[in-house]
């Protein structure tokens, strides 16, 4: 295989990685935010969320094999596995690899949601907001193709995205249809736990 | 008859997301604030499969799929 196919493999695998990632991020938040329509109903968002995600795993995991495998660099599979021991661009790909072993995290919790519980779910799936930054900074410090025009259009349309997102998420109240219900009774039950 | 499942809701857990009714409409619909109200029967066979995708996709893990108990 030449040499060349790998390092393409690598910087195709890796921008796919982004905007998959990106969409997978914008349809949680969507989920959370209950949004549908006549066309569009919730399962949908969740089963998009969950398909995409799955599919995520596997570019990614493409993009790290083919990085390791790549003769030219010499990354050996501890640089893929263990953060900041590359010698090549430590910092960079350092950051990579968090942001995969967040997401790997991530996805193997979402698989065993109903061993471990929502709470416990919940708390890790947080550490989405850790993860998608963090693999957005590897691209852009490391990512080969990151300043040419299509490559910063890319980055700029999934930084979009999910910043719209996050503002709709933090700007949006409660989606709960008991929301004030359900905190009125939780305070008159933690009154009476006091007492 | 053992092997009969039953769909049930933790109304604690459950937050009206209503995923469940939309995937399971022959045996879950909502109420006017969007919490389902489920049919208190078996499952029929051929539901079996969207009703276990009910339990997998709710989003606060509030529907489960419990043996019907036995009479004797």
């Amino acid at each position: 295989m030449p040499d060349t196919l790998l390092w393409y493999t690598t910087r195709g695998a890796g921008a796919v990685t982004l905007i998959l990632l990106s969409s997978v991020v914008v349809l949680g938040i969507l989920s959370a935010l209950r949004v549908q329509t006549a066309r569009w109903p919730r399962f949908l968002t969740t089963g998009l969320h969950r398909n995409l995600a799955l599919m995520t795993l596997v570019f990614l995991a493409l993009h790290i094999v083919t990085a390791v495998v790549d003769p030219f660099t010499h990354l050996g599979w501890a640089a893929a596995l263990i953060p900041f021991s590359s010698y090549y661009r430590t910092l960079w790909l350092g950051l990579g690899v968090i942001s995969f072993e967040l997401l790997l995290a991530i996805a193997v919790t979402s698989l065993l949601r109903g061993y471990l519980g929502h709470n416990t779910w919940r708390a890790i799936h947080w550490l989405t907001y850790a993860a998608w930054p963090v693999g957005v900074i590897h691209g852009l410090g490391t990512g080969t193709d990151t300043w040419s025009a299509w490559m910063l259009a890319i980055t700029a349309a999934c930084v979009a995205a999910v910043g719209v997102a996050i503002i709709l998420r933090l700007t949006t109240g409660s989606t709960d249809p008991l929301a004030s219900a359900r905190a009125t009774f939780r305070t008159a039950v933690d009154r009476r736990e006091v007492r | 008859m053992s092997d009969q499942l039953k769909l049930v809701v933790d109304r604690i857990k459950c937050d009206g997301r209503g995923l469940c009714a939309e995937l399971l409409p022959e045996l879950i619909r909502l109420d006017d604030w969007g919490y389902p109200i489920v049919d208190s029967g078996n499952v029929p066979k051929h539901l079996l499969p969207l009703a276990q995708r009910a339990v997998e996709d709710c989003p606060v893990l509030a529907v489960t799929l419990r043996r019907a108990e036995v009479k004797r």
